[in-house]
């Protein structure tokens, strides 16, 4: 199976107007919506929970980005959500510790304060880490195999290990990470009281606008030159080659690019939901999302968010309604939109409005 | 085109209403705190992923007791209504279905949890909505929350004995194999503290990941370090494969005794009787206990879920809590949770493991140790107990070999 059969047109509509506005306009009504109608119609507990979507939403652009336009299948973002979220994991516990040890290491049998633990007590250290450690990473794991022409299923294979020893890794390391646990019990985020309704507010919108910018800014990308090599990468690398460019620069930077969005969602994941632990991270959770992401659409970003979104949404729901057999539901959603839209929602929106032209 | 393009839209569409619809649904059905005459009470247990085979069995205790209380006239002459979701054996999954049941279904308690990461992803939702969680497992202890009551046992009510038995039995060399989680842990550090004050001596310990099902290499390191017994804190499925290993190693009950602390007759059964009868186990109930009220909770387990059904400890700290929580909102007149945790302690009931009294300063149980021995019918025969409930003493300290290790 190769992973790229099926390649839409990257044929641009002739701009009239009315289509140069459409984007704009659509993009702007679910701006309202998302910053202006759902904090003042839905309750904290909702809100809470679409917050939450919507980090997810972060993780799935990057997915958009690398395997939608750069037809790399990451399987393995848990990895950087991970890395993110323990930075700021560890910059939380340790304010709250204030100086002493933080709870976990107490009963795990830690006496002194690991050394990898003490920068991340300065606020801005921990926040670049939340976003250099992944991009510097997926860089060096990408100078590594694109250069050798790892790609395809090799790639994706290689991204899922990764994901599964570094859920082991953080397992084994139980006075260092906490273990199975994770880190837990945050209480407060550069001062305020994270139980508070209204700080839980305040963090959805800057997840929304942190979603919002990023989205911007990826589709930027993806209409430049840049993108565009990144397309004719995806499609066909070695003519790529032979026109003088190298892929495995595009490819790295790409990838680097997808897990520090990833870093940057497992961030902001920390404070929303409150926990960041390995169960987060492993080849499970990110197949989810690399799922999520065929459900709305690989080949548009915005397809990408949709999915995360709906496929959040529809967990939630299932699994409120139906207890006891929800996963079900959840994969049959998934193979309902596999074989009715193979292109996901947003394919389907996209040739939809192409016809009723 | 046109036309298949909309018949592919349309049941798309339709899925995505009925979604709306689903999610639309309990915002208006369910109303505050239950109804007139009925308590709503959450029920949260992983019912899908690798900890559902355990955690089913809790949730179905907890749902006869219910049924019996109901039964018997309910609490304060209202009904219990139990509101069941599902933690799907993922911490974060805990923590968002404990808020969804305090905020949303505004439940008077929540009976739940089974792993040690379940319940710490829970505390803080619970401890910062100041609502009550009765969590039905033996545990690793050095934790105390206002807003958990711990009804199984904690360290000095089943390590603790498990090790003064084996000392009493002349064992002096351990080996301790675990689950690489936090229960194992620091379930070995508490063994390992006791053995350098008792005159035992801890000459292995090693580690598998949970789920891990190889256990050849492992076993041959036991075998060759000859200890007198193997402490073993293996979780769920790992025990299948290292009993079954333990027994091709050629290693009998009597040559090489295991006690085990998260082995009970559900396991037993999962393990294959042929491959660990005979061995010990540590827990504060069996199947067997001898009482009247054990009569009746086998008897009307079996007559509600089938007569191959097996009660364990876990499912029995899982039906206690439900009676200890009804004994408390009676004798505090309401399900108002500080109300609840007033009246709580001292509360007394004979239950199916003997008498169970809540202890109010730290909300554990005073509980009756038991050491077991499984039998070739997949039952658990007591050969030994402590005579009385002993006190919960979560961060041992009553006992001057632990000091150091409950400065949390």
């Amino acid at each position: 199976m190769t992973l790229t059969t099926e390649r839409p047109v990257a044929k641009t509509p002739p701009a009239t107007w009315r289509t140069r506005l459409q984007g704009p306009a659509v993009f702007a009504t679910v701006a309202v919506l998302a910053l202006v109608v759902a904090p003042l119609l839905l309750e904290p507990f909702r809100l809470g929970l679409l917050a939450k979507y919507l980090v997810y939403a972060i993780v799935a652009l990057g997915i958009g980005l690398a395997w939608g336009q750069g037809g790399m299948l990451v399987l393995g973002q848990g990895v950087f959500f991970g890395l993110g979220g323990y930075a700021m994991g560890m910059h939380l516990k340790l304010v709250e510790a204030q100086g002493d040890l933080p709870d976990f290491m107490v009963w795990s049998g830690v006496e002194q304060l690991p050394a990898l633990w003490e920068p991340f007590a300065n606020p801005v250290f921990a926040l670049a880490m939340v976003v250099l450690a992944p991009m510097a990473l997926a860089t060096a794991l990408g100078a590594l195999v694109f250069r050798q022409r790892v790609r395809g299923a090799y790639f994706a294979i290689l991204t899922q290990a990764l994901a599964a020893a570094f859920v082991i890794l953080l397992i084994g390391q139980q006075g260092l990470t906490g273990g199975t646990n994770g880190l837990t019990n945050f209480f407060e985020l550069f001062g305020q009281d994270l139980a508070l309704d209204e700080t839980q507010r305040v963090l959805y919108i800057v997840v929304a606008v942190v979603l919002g910018l990023l989205y911007l800014g990826a589709r930027q990308l993806v209409n430049s030159r840049f993108g565009r090599l990144l397309v004719a990468v995806r499609d066909g690398e070695d003519r790529v080659r032979f026109l003088g460019y190298n892929p495995a620069t595009v490819k790295t930077v790409t990838f680097a690019i997808s897990a520090g969005m990833a870093g940057l969602a497992g961030a902001l994941f920390v404070p929303v939901v409150g926990i960041i632990s390995p169960a987060l991270l492993g080849v499970v959770p990110s197949l989810e999302l690399v799922v999520a992401v065929a459900v709305g659409g690989r080949f548009a970003l915005a397809g990408a968010v949709l999915g995360a979104v709906v496929m959040g949404y529809a967990k939630t729901t299932f699994s409120e309604q139906f207890a006891g057999g929800w996963l079900y539901l959840q994969g049959a959603l998934f193979i309902l939109v596999m074989t009715l839209a193979p292109r996901g929602i947003a394919g389907l929106l996209r040739r939809r409005r192409k016809e009723t032209r | 085109m046109r036309n298949s393009a909309w018949r592919t839209a349309i049941p798309l569409v339709a899925l995505v209403a009925t979604l709306g619809a689903c999610g639309a649904e309990p915002a208006t059905s369910q109303q505050a705190g239950g109804g007139e005459d009925s308590i709503k009470v959450g029920i949260l247990h992983s019912l899908s992923g690798t900890m559902a085979i355990s955690e089913v069995t809790v949730r179905d205790a907890e749902l006869l007791a219910i049924e019996e209380i109901n039964a018997a006239g309910g609490v304060l002459g209202k009904k219990l209504v139990p509101v069941v979701e599902d933690g799907a054996s993922d911490w974060p999954t805990f923590a968002e279905k404990a808020t969804k049941l305090i905020a949303r279904d505004k439940v008077a308690t929540v009976f739940g949890g089974w792993t040690s990461a379940s319940r710490k992803a829970m505390l803080p939702v619970f401890e910062r909505r100041k609502a009550l969680l009765w969590y039905p497992v033996q545990y690793e202890g050095l934790e105390s929350s206002p807003y958990i009551f711990y009804t199984g046992a904690t360290t000095n009510q089943q390590i603790v004995p498990g090790l003064e038995y084996l000392k009493e039995q002349g064992k002096k060399k351990i080996f301790l194999v675990g689950s690489d989680y936090v229960f194992p842990r620091t379930a070995n550090k508490v063994i390992k503290a006791y053995a350098a004050a008792n005159g035992m001596q801890v000459i292995g310990e090693e580690y598998t990941p949970l789920g891990h099902t190889e256990y050849s290499t492992l076993v041959n390191k036991v075998v060759q370090a000859k200890p007198d017994a193997v402490f073993n804190t293996l979780n769920g499925d790992s025990n299948v494969a290292f009993f079954k290993q333990l027994k091709s190693a050629g290693a009998t009950a009597e040559s090489l005794p295991t006690m085990s602390v998260s082995v009970a007759e559900e396991e037993v059964k999962g393990i294959g009787v042929d491959n660990i009868a005979g061995h010990l186990v540590a827990w504060n109930y069996y199947q067997t206990t001898e009482n009247a009220a054990n009569g009746k909770f086998v008897a009307a387990f079996k007559a509600k879920y089938g007569a191959d059904k097996v009660t364990s400890d876990p499912m029995e700290a899982g039906y206690n809590a439900v009676y200890l929580w009804a004994e408390a909102v009676k004798k505090a007149g309401s399900v108002e949770v500080e109300a609840v945790r007033k009246a709580a302690g001292g509360i007394e009931l004979e239950r199916p493991e003997g008498l169970v009294t809540i202890d109010g300063e730290n909300q554990h149980m005073f509980k009756t140790a038991r050491i077991g021995v499984v039998q070739p019918d997949g039952l658990i025969k007591e050969v030994w107990n402590s005579k009385e409930p002993i006190k919960p003493d979560p961060y041992l300290k009553g006992y001057p070999w632990a000091t150091g290790l409950a400065q949390g």
